[in-house]
């Protein structure tokens, strides 16, 4: 039931953006996000980095004069930090919903997993064949922000509410709990930041303009890349390694 | 009080001997002694605090005490805390201790505060609060073991007892100190008051009958600018809530220096840990990759390439031999 209720809100709001917006696939091109994805993307990115910025001015005494001005002063970037928080988690809640789905952990994820080090050190050029939508990867990197995100939201009403409510103590754990998600959180948000777009050459094109190429799809999304084309995806990179060879 | 220094003149042209007034300025540590033993709970001290600071009004709450309210707040730093305690053998003993900014040597409020130069500890050993620089974040308000810095939530800044610091810089002593009609309260030096503190004890101790009488000057802050002479320092508590052994909470040793140093360096290493992938192993294309000017002539061993002697065409396939398809291959 509930489940349902989900589907009919992220599809009203997929169709709704779409009619705001709109994605070109070229030939050659697989249609990868849909236009409400990438607003929510961008704009949880715009609100993390707000948020990181203004925490990282509060949070290293070192960094309190470059950052804070950038925000309006130490006091004005003190009052924004939790309002920038809950821009974040309100956003990323839509996202949440969005992704469920897709971010549901499976057998092959597991098997991923186990297989990352080949990734990491380049050994294998291709993914494994049962690699999804979204790989393993991306569903931990997904699953460690909810998870970060929960400690943020829990800390960050303690701390916002105050000694006088809570109590010193809980604010002063709070304050550690806040800052070990923050590490958490930096530390995923690097990766990813990497990954999309120096570390693997063509995925920031899905979060701008919605499509991939279909030699993307096939390399880090094999079996995506055979639930929406129908085609072999090794099959198909061999042809176009031989497609290559014989135009030179 | 800078001026005062920088101002005072150390030689004078034709004149012998030191300038006129020379050491007369207080450099050294200051002390605010409070001898609960002699307090009369006549308030003198909060009224003065409120006059000397021009502060508003504030409205009580009546508990059935003597007590002016039952805490102190961002515009009432200086408050008598009335207790009655029953000892073991049934009497009565009214306490009054006038409760304040302690002005630890190693303050935590100060420890906590991330905003630069909202917190001074000066070197007579007064901590003020600048609130010019405060950002109001409340972090030192859960720092301090005395549950002193209050929040005003109108101008979002917080405040606490200054030991009259603007007084103390002109050579004055603290406005409560001015007020009191009985001597409980004394100012001076933090080695005079320990020496009259103690003296007093023993007075307490000898005549008196307060076997456990001693002086308030917890360590486990480096001491404090404020001292008590209290009737039973072995329970500080019963004076209303005064902390036998106050600490800093032990979590901020570890946000300070562990969890800030971390997330610092764990920016810096994550950003260069990513780069050195990128630099070393490369990044990972889409397959198969367009082909390269040619194919490599010798691998990263310095070895001739497997397809370098065959490469006289184009044709020997990607940047490495037969990449692309052993990768087709391991995926079939």
């Amino acid at each position: 039931m509930a489940s349902g209720a989900i589907d009919r809100f992220d599809n009203e709001a997929r169709q709704k953006f779409e009619s705001i917006g709109h994605t070109t696939v070229y030939r050659g091109e697989l249609f990868r996000h849909p236009v409400y994805t990438r607003v929510l993307h961008w704009t949880v990115a715009l609100f993390f980095f707000l948020a990181l910025l203004s925490g990282f001015a509060l949070y290293l005494p070192a960094l309190f004069h470059w950052l804070t001005p950038m925000f309006g002063g130490g006091p004005l970037t003190r009052i924004l930090h939790p309002y920038f928080g809950v821009g974040f988690v309100v956003v990323f809640s839509l996202q949440i919903l969005n992704w469920l789905h897709l971010m549901l952990w499976t057998p092959a994820d597991s098997r991923w997993m186990r297989n990352i080090g080949k990734l990491f050190s380049g050994e294998e050029k291709v993914d494994p064949p049962d690699t999804g939508f979204f790989n393993a990867g991306q569903k931990a990197e997904f699953w460690v922000i909810v998870l970060a995100g929960i400690f943020f939201v829990i800390t960050g009403i303690v701390m916002w509410a105050g000694a006088q409510t809570f109590g010193g103590s809980a604010v002063a754990i709070s304050y550690l709990l806040h800052d070990l998600s923050a590490i958490v959180i930096v530390g995923t948000i690097t990766i990813h930041i990497y990954l999309s777009t120096i570390g693997e050459p063509g995925t920031l094109h899905g979060m701008i303009r919605g499509a991939v190429t279909e030699a993307w799809a096939w390399t880090f999304h094999p079996a995506w890349y055979k639930q929406v084309t129908g085609r072999d995806p090794v099959k198909a990179c061999e042809e176009a390694q031989r497609e290559i060879e014989s135009s030179r | 009080m800078a001026d005062r220094k920088t101002l005072q003149a150390n030689e004078i042209s034709g004149h012998t001997g030191e300038g006129p007034g020379y050491g007369m300025q207080r450099n050294y540590e200051v002390c605010k002694l409070i001898d609960t033993t002699t307090c009369i709970g006549c308030k003198a001290c909060e009224v003065a605090c409120v006059e000397w600071n021009d502060m508003p009004f504030q409205p009580t709450t009546f508990d059935n005490t003597y007590q002016t309210m039952p805490k102190t707040h961002w515009n009432f730093w200086n408050l008598i805390k009335f207790n009655e305690h029953q000892n073991p053998d049934g009497t009565i003993q009214w306490l009054m201790r006038k409760d304040q900014c302690m002005h630890c040597s190693d303050p935590g409020c100060l420890a906590a505060c991330p905003s630069d130069g909202a917190i001074v500890k000066y070197s007579n050993g007064i901590v003020d609060f600048n609130q010019e620089n405060c950002i109001g974040c409340e972090y030192c308000v859960s720092g301090c073991p005395f549950d002193i810095p209050r929040f005003n939530p109108m101008t979002k800044k917080v405040y606490k007892c200054t030991l009259c610091s603007d007084r103390v810089g002109q050579g004055l002593e603290p406005a409560c100190i001015k007020a009191c009609p009985t001597g409980c309260l004394k100012f001076g030096s933090k080695e005079d008051m320990k020496f009259i503190a103690n003296e007093r004890a023993t007075q307490l101790k000898e005549n008196f009958g307060f076997q456990n009488a001693g002086v308030y000057d917890p360590s486990s802050v480096g001491g404090t600018h404020v001292i008590y002479v209290l009737h039973d320092a072995t329970d500080p508590e019963r004076y209303g809530g005064l902390p036998k052994n106050p600490t800093i909470p032990w979590s901020y040793t570890v946000w300070k220096w562990l969890f800030k140093p971390v997330l610092g360096t764990f920016a810096v290493f994550g950003f260069l840990g990513v780069l050195a992938h990128y630099v070393t192993v490369g990044p990972r294309a889409a397959q198969p990759e367009p082909p390269k000017a040619g194919p490599p002539l010798k691998d990263s061993l310095g070895n001739p390439s497997a397809g370098g002697p065959s490469a006289g065409g184009p044709s020997a396939g990607g940047p490495s031999a037969g990449g692309p398809s052993a990768g087709g291959s391991q995926n079939g």
